[in-house]
C-alpha cells in the first residue's frame, strides 16, 4: 500500500507542460528520488503535489492521493491540515526559508501549535526536543536565537525541525542539500536518513546530484522534458541505468579515470516546454534514434535483469548500450616547466571591522591568512574549499581585484601588488578570470559582441573595428558559438552558452592565466562537461594555465594537476592531484573527500566531519581545523603548525600528518 | 526688408520644452533597437489602461505645446513704415482660441449663464440689476425663453460632431493601416497591439465628444463660466496645462544629471565620496522643503525686479520666473532619485560583470558608463514619470503658499489660488476651482495610470 500515489499529473502553464503526465507512487518508509536537470520538471511536481504552484500554473490533468485521499479534489482548508501535518516540505536555500524577524523558537512552536495543538510550555518543551533531534547542540539555547545567528547547516536543520514537528508521514525534500558544503551535506543527508529510518517517514528526495540519489534513495525516478522516462531500484539503476539519457548523465560525470580524456556530452539542450512532442522527447539527443522513436511517443518497458522495477520509456530493446567512458591519457599536459608563471608568497587579505560611532577599527576579517601557491604555465591548479574559506577571495587578490593586505603576488616574474592601478593595466592581458554565475557575468545590457569585445577596447590590443568583428567571430567559434550570435542579448543564451560567452571574453586578450572561480558550479551536469571539456581543449590548444577555485572534488580529480586545500584562509594541504587526492594526509583533506557522496553508494570509513567551520574573524588558537578534528590533542591547540614536507610537492600543515 | 505678420519668439521655458521632446523622441528611436527597453515598451502597450492613460496624456501634450509656440503680432501701421510689433506674446493655443480670449466679460458669470453673476446699477436705472453678459448668449437676443433649448442643440451638436470626428479619425487611421502593408503578423504581437489600439480608439472616443462640446457650447457661451476679472475659466484652465507640464517635466531635466550624477558616483567610488555625497543630500532633505522654495523664489523675484531691462516683454519675466521654479524645485527634488539610484549601484557594483570589467582594467567612468547607467535606466524611467505628477501638484500647493509661478502666468496653482477666496462668497463660485480641479485631476490621473503601467513593465520581478 503507498502512502503516496501520483498518477498521470500534469500541469499546464499558458501553453507550456512543464510536468507532463507523470506518475509514481512511493510506500510508507521509502526514499523516492526525482532526478531531473533544471528545468526538467521536478520542483513543479512537489509544488503540484502540494498544491502551491504559482498562480498562473493549473493541474490539467491526473490525480493525487495521499493515503487514499485525492488532495487535488480537496477543499483549501483540508488542504492546510494535509501541509505540515501529513506532508512537511523542506525547501533548497535555508538562507530564505526561515523568515529572519521571528526567533527559531516561534517558527517551530508555530508549526507544533498548527498540527501538534501544543500551546506553551509544553510547545516550547517539544521545539526544543525537535531540535535536538536534528542534531542542533544545546538546543533550549537555540530556540531564542533568530536564523542569522545560526550558520547555513544549522538552518536547514531548523527547517527539517520545522517539517516534523507536524509528525508528516511523507517528507518533500526539494534539493535540501544544494546550497550546503560537502561536509554539511553529508550532516544533513545522514540525518534525513535517520529520522526516515526511526520514523518509517517516506522521503520524496528532489535533486540533480547522482551522488546524493547513490546515497539516500531506494528507488530512481529520471525526469526529462517534464516526463518521467527511466524508475528503477537504485541499485539495478547505477548498475544497468536503462534509459539512453541517465546512461549520458552518468557518462558526463567528470572523475579521475577520465582525465585528459572528454567528457560525454549531450548535444543540443532539453526541449522547451511549449514544444509538442510526436515522438520520444529525447529523440533530438539520443544516438540510438530509430524512426519510431520521431513518430510514437514510447511506452513503458521493463527492463530484464536481477532485479525486478526498473521501468524505462524507450524503443530500445534491452539495456540502453553503454557509453563507454573515455579513459583518459593521463596527464597530457607539459611537464613542469622550469619557471613558475604565478608564484603567490604569503598572501593576506583582511578586511577591517569597525565599531562605534568613530569607526575605530576593533579587528579584522582574515579572509585570506597567508595563502602561498605556485602555478606552472599551461597547468591546472585547483584551489579546493568549503564557502567562507577565502578562495574565492584569495583568486581576486591575485588578480588584483581586491588589493592584498600583505604578501606578494609575482606573476611571470612581474611583481603585482606594488603596482598602481595604472601600472597593472599593461598585465591585465596576460591573466583573466571566469565567475561563478554565468547570468551575473555578463552585462544584460550589451550585446555579446561587444562584451567580448571588451578586454580588446580596454587594452587597446585591437584597433579597428573590422580587425575586431574578425577577432571577436573567431573567438566565439573557439569556445563552441556560432559567430553569428553577436548582435545578441545575454538574456537569449542559456546558463551554459554564457559561461562559454564569459570564456570568450576572457580568451580575447590572449591571457596566459585564467583564474576560474567555479566556474560549472551553476550549471546542470551535462552542461559542466560540455565546459570541462572546453576547458581541457583550450588548454591544449592555448597553453594556459588554470587557477580553478571550486568545492567540487569531482572536477578537481578530474581537472586539475595540483590541488591546494584551503581551510579558514590558510593553505592545510598541497601537492599533486594523486598525492592530496589519492594520499591525503591532513585530517580535513580527508574528511572532505569522504564527505563526498559518491555514485558507486560506497561509504567511506573516515569519520564525518561535526560542526561548521568557525568565524575568520575570530579563529581558534592553535591550528584552525583543532575544534573539527578527530585527532587533535593539547599540541594542536598550542600553536599552528608548520608546513611538513612529504615528497617533493607534497606539502601538509598538521603535526599529526 | 520684409515684415511677417507675426513675429516668433522662442522662451527659454520652449526652447527648453522642446529640447526634451526631441531628447524623448531620440531615446524612443534608440530605444527601439534595444531588445529589452523594446520588450519592456511593448509591455506597457499591451497594457489597455496604460494606453488609456497615454492617450489623455498625448492631448495634454498637444495643448502644451501648441501653447509654446509663441509670436508677437505685427501691429497695424500705415504702409511703408517699419513694422512694429506687439508687446503682448501669444501663442499658437492663444490665436486656436482667440474667441475664447478676447470675448471677457466684467466679472464673475456662472457656467452657461446669459447674465452677469453680480448685481449692478444698470445705466438709465435706479434699481440693481444682473446686467446681461456681453457675449455670453449675446446671440439669443432678448428672447431668452429659448436658453435651456439653445443648450440641449449645441451640445447634441457637439456631440454628434464628437462622434463624426471619431469615425472619421478611424477611417483614416484603417486607410493608413492597410496601406503601410498589412501589418497582419501572427501570433501574440497582433493580439497586443489590437488591444492597444481599441484602448486608444475608445479613449478617444470622450476625449473627441467633450472636445465637440465644449466647441459647440463654447461657441455661444462660457462653457466654465468667468472670472473675477471676466476672463473665461475654459481658457484659463487649458492654458495652465503648459505650466504644469513645464514644471513637471523641466524640473525632471535639471535635477536629472545631478541625481544621476551623483548617485552613481557615491554608489560606485565609496569611501569619502560617499560619505560627502549623502552628507549633502540628508542635509538637503532635512530642510523643510516648502521653506527652502520660498526663500529661494523669493530672492529669484527680487533678481527679476531689479533688473527690468533683462526682459523685453513681461511674458519673458513670467517665463524667467517659472524656469527658476523649475530650477529650485529641481534642486530639492533630486536627494530621493540619487538616494535609489546609489543603493543599485551598491548592488550592481559588487556583480561579476563590473568586476570583469575592471579585471580588463577598464576605467572607473567608463565601468560607469557602460556597466551601471543603462542598468539604472529602468529606476530613472520609472522615478521620472512618478515624479511627475507629484511636481504637478507641488506647483499647485505652491503657487497657492504665493511662492509659486509668477502671478501673470496661468496655473491651476494660480486659479485655485483666486478661486479659495471665492469659496466663502455667499452665493459661492465654485467654477474656477472646479475646473481646475478636473483638468489637474485627469491630468495627474493619467500620469500616475501611465506610471503604474511603466513600473509594472519595467519590474523585473513581474515580467515572468
Amino acid at each position: 500500500m503507498s502512502i503516496l500515489a501520483v498518477t498521470d499529473l500534469t500541469i499546464q502553464i499558458g501553453a507550456a507542460r512543464p510536468v507532463d503526465g507523470i506518475s509514481f507512487d512511493i510506500a510508507p518508509g521509502e526514499c523516492f528520488a526525482l532526478l531531473g536537470e533544471s528545468g526538467c520538471g521536478k520542483s513543479m511536481t512537489a509544488l503540484g503535489i502540494m498544491r502551491l504552484l504559482p498562480a498562473a500554473a493549473l493541474v490539467a490533468g491526473g490525480a493525487v492521493a495521499f493515503e487514499g485521499d485525492d488532495l487535488l479534489a480537496l477543499p483549501e482548508s483540508g488542504m492546510r491540515d494535509v501541509r505540515g501535518g501529513g506532508i512537511g516540505m523542506i525547501f533548497q536555500e535555508p538562507a530564505t526559508s526561515l523568515n529572519p524577524v521571528l526567533t527559531v523558537g516561534r517558527q517551530i512552536v508555530e508549526a507544533l501549535e498548527l498540527h501538534a495543538g501544543l500551546r506553551g510550555d509544553a510547545a516550547r518543551a517539544r521545539a526544543g526536543e525537535l531540535l535536538d533531534q536534528v542534531g542542533i547542540p544545546d538546543p533550549l539555547r537555540r530556540l531564542d536565537e533568530y536564523p542569522f545567528q545560526l550558520s547555513g547547516g544549522l538552518r536547514q536543520r531548523v527547517m527539517i525541525a520545522i517539517a516534523l514537528a507536524g509528525a508528516p508521514r511523507l517528507l518533500i525534500a526539494d534539493e535540501p542539500t544544494t546550497a550546503l558544503d560537502v561536509t554539511i551535506q553529508a550532516q544533513v543527508l545522514d540525518l534525513l536518513d535517520d529520522l526516515r529510518r526511526e520514523q518509517r517517514m517516506a522521503l520524496l528526495l528532489i535533486t540533480h546530484d547522482l551522488g546524493v540519489v547513490a546515497r539516500m534513495a531506494d528507488r530512481v525516478g529520471v525526469m526529462y522534458a517534464g516526463q518521467l522516462v527511466e524508475v528503477a531500484p537504485r541499485r539495478a539503476f547505477f548498475a544497468h541505468p536503462g534509459h539512453p539519457y541517465s546512461v549520458r548523465l552518468f557518462a558526463a560525470l567528470p572523475e579521475a579515470e577520465r582525465r585528459g580524456g572528454r567528457l560525454a556530452t549531450i548535444p543540443g539542450s532539453v526541449p522547451a516546454a511549449d514544444v509538442r512532442h510526436e515522438g520520444c522527447r529525447f529523440v533530438a539527443r539520443c544516438s540510438e534514434v530509430m524512426p519510431v522513436c520521431r513518430t510514437v511517443p514510447p511506452p513503458w518497458r521493463e527492463v530484464e535483469s536481477d532485479q525486478p522495477g526498473q521501468r524505462v520509456r524507450c524503443f530500445l530493446p534491452g539495456a540502453a548500450p553503454v557509453v563507454a567512458p573515455t579513459v583518459g591519457a593521463g596527464d597530457t599536459a607539459l611537464a613542469a616547466a622550469s619557471k613558475p608563471l604565478l608564484e603567490v608568497t604569503d598572501l593576506q587579505v583582511h578586511f577591517p571591522i569597525r565599531r562605534g560611532i568613530l569607526q575605530r577599527v576593533v579587528g579584522a576579517v582574515r579572509a585570506v591568512d597567508g595563502v602561498s601557491l605556485q602555478l606552472m604555465p599551461g597547468r591546472t591548479l585547483a584551489l579546493v574549499g568549503e564557502s567562507g574559506c577565502g578562495k574565492t577571495t584569495a583568486g581576486k587578490a591575485m588578480l588584483q581585484l581586491l588589493r592584498p593586505t600583505a604578501g606578494s603576488v609575482l606573476l611571470d616574474g612581474a611583481e603585482l601588488t606594488t603596482r598602481s592601478t595604472a601600472e597593472l593595466r599593461p598585465l591585465r592581458a596576460k591573466m583573466q578570470m571566469v565567475f561563478q554565475d554565468p547570468f551575473a557575468s555578463l552585462n544584460p545590457r550589451l550585446r555579446i559582441g561587444d562584451i567580448i569585445a571588451e578586454g580588446m577596447q580596454a587594452l587597446g590590443t585591437l584597433g579597428s573595428g573590422s580587425d575586431r568583428a574578425a577577432r571577436v567571430g573567431i573567438l566565439m567559434e573557439q569556445v563552441g558559438l556560432r559567430a553569428d550570435m553577436v548582435s545578441r542579448y545575454p538574456h537569449e543564451f542559456s546558463g551554459g552558452q554564457r559561461q562559454r560567452i564569459a570564456i570568450a571574453r576572457a580568451l580575447a586578450v590572449n591571457p596566459q592565466l585564467l583564474i576560474c572561480d567555479e566556474p560549472t558550479s551553476a550549471l546542470d551536469v551535462s552542461v559542466q562537461a560540455q565546459i570541462l571539456n572546453l576547458l581541457s581543449d583550450l588548454q591544449g590548444e592555448l597553453k594556459l594555465a588554470y587557477l580553478f577555485i571550486t568545492h567540487n572534488i569531482a572536477v578537481v580529480d578530474y581537472l586539475a594537476h595540483a590541488v591546494a586545500v584551503m581551510y579558514l584562509g590558510r593553505v592545510v594541504e598541497r601537492g599533486s592531484a594523486d598525492e592530496v587526492l589519492r594520499h591525503a594526509r591532513h585530517p580535513y583533506t580527508q574528511a572532505l573527500l569522504a564527505a563526498v557522496p559518491r555514485v558507486d553508494g560506497a561509504r567511506s570509513e573516515v569519520p564525518k566531519l561535526a560542526g561548521d567551520m568557525p568565524s575568520p574573524a575570530n579563529p581558534p588558537a592553535g591550528c584552525h581545523f583543532h575544534p573539527r578534528c578527530p585527532l587533535a590533542d593539547e599540541a594542536c591547540r598550542r600553536s599552528y603548525p608548520v608546513e611538513t614536507l612529504f615528497g617533493a610537492t607534497h606539502a601538509v600543515r598538521c603535526i599529526k600528518a | 526688408m520684409t515684415a511677417f505678420a507675426i513675429q516668433p519668439v522662442a522662451l527659454w521655458s520652449d526652447a527648453l520644452l522642446f529640447v526634451l521632446i526631441s531628447v524623448i523622441v531620440a531615446l524612443t528611436l534608440w530605444a527601439r533597437r534595444q531588445g529589452a527597453l523594446r520588450e519592456a515598451w511593448a509591455r506597457v502597450a499591451k497594457n489597455g489602461v496604460a494606453m488609456a492613460a497615454a492617450t489623455v496624456l498625448a492631448v495634454f501634450v498637444l495643448i502644451g505645446l501648441l501653447d509654446s509656440l509663441h509670436y508677437r503680432a505685427r501691429l497695424e501701421a500705415p504702409p511703408g513704415a517699419t513694422a512694429r510689433y506687439a508687446v503682448e506674446v501669444n501663442s499658437a493655443l492663444d490665436a486656436l482660441l482667440s474667441e475664447l480670449r478676447l470675448r471677457a466679460e466684467t466679472t464673475y458669470s456662472a457656467p452657461l449663464a446669459t447674465h452677469l453673476f453680480a448685481r449692478e446699477a444698470l445705466e438709465n436705472s435706479t434699481q440693481r440689476e444682473f446686467p446681461r453678459l456681453r457675449y455670453g448668449g449675446a446671440h439669443l437676443g432678448d428672447n431668452l425663453s429659448g436658453h435651456a433649448l439653445d443648450i440641449a442643440v449645441r451640445v447634441s451638436r457637439g456631440l454628434a460632431g464628437g462622434v463624426v470626428a471619431w469615425i472619421l479619425l478611424m477611417l483614416l487611421a484603417r486607410r493608413m493601416k492597410v496601406g503601410a502593408g498589412a501589418p497582419c503578423v501572427p501570433g501574440t504581437p497582433l493580439r497586443g497591439q489590437a488591444m492597444a489600439i481599441r484602448a486608444v480608439t475608445i479613449t478617444l472616443l470622450p476625449i473627441l465628444l467633450l472636445f465637440g462640446v465644449a466647441i459647440s457650447l463654447g461657441g455661444g457661451y462660457h462653457v466654465f463660466g468667468t472670472d473675477k476679472v471676466g476672463q473665461d475659466v475654459l481658457y484659463l484652465s487649458l492654458k495652465a496645462i503648459r505650466t504644469g507640464l513645464l514644471i513637471g517635466t523641466l524640473t525632471t531635466l535639471v535635477m536629472l544629471p545631478a541625481a544621476l550624477l551623483l548617485g552613481i558616483l557615491a554608489g560606485y567610488v565609496g569611501g569619502w565620496v560617499d560619505d560627502l555625497i549623502q552628507y549633502v543630500y540628508t542635509t538637503l532633505s532635512s530642510i523643510p522643503g516648502v521653506l527652502l522654495i520660498a526663500a529661494a523664489v523669493l530672492m529669484m523675484q527680487v533678481v527679476i525686479d531689479t533688473h527690468p531691462d533683462w526682459f523685453a516683454t513681461s511674458a519673458e519675466r513670467a517665463d524667467a520666473r517659472l524656469l527658476a521654479l523649475c530650477l529650485i524645485l529641481g534642486m530639492t527634488s533630486w536627494t530621493g532619485v540619487a538616494r535609489l539610484l546609489r543603493g543599485e549601484t551598491l548592488k550592481l557594483r559588487e556583480l561579476e560583470f563590473v568586476q570583469a570589467a575592471q579585471a580588463f582594467g577598464v576605467g572607473s567612468f567608463a565601468i560607469m558608463r557602460r556597466h551601471i547607467l543603462p542598468n539604472l535606466m529602468h529606476i530613472v524611467l520609472i522615478s521620472l514619470v512618478m515624479d511627475f505628477s507629484g511636481l504637478v501638484l507641488a506647483e499647485a500647493v505652491l503657487s497657492y503658499v504665493g511662492v509659486g509661478v509668477d502671478p501673470t502666468t496661468i496655473s491651476f496653482g494660480t486659479m485655485i489660488n483666486t478661486a479659495r477666496m471665492e469659496l466663502a462668497r455667499e452665493p459661492m463660485v465654485w467654477w474656477s476651482l472646479l475646473a481646475a480641479f478636473s483638468f489637474m485631476f485627469a491630468l495627474v490621473l493619467a500620469a500616475n495610470l501611465f506610471a503604474d503601467a511603466v513600473r509594472d513593465a519595467f519590474d523585473p520581478r513581474s515580467s515572468a
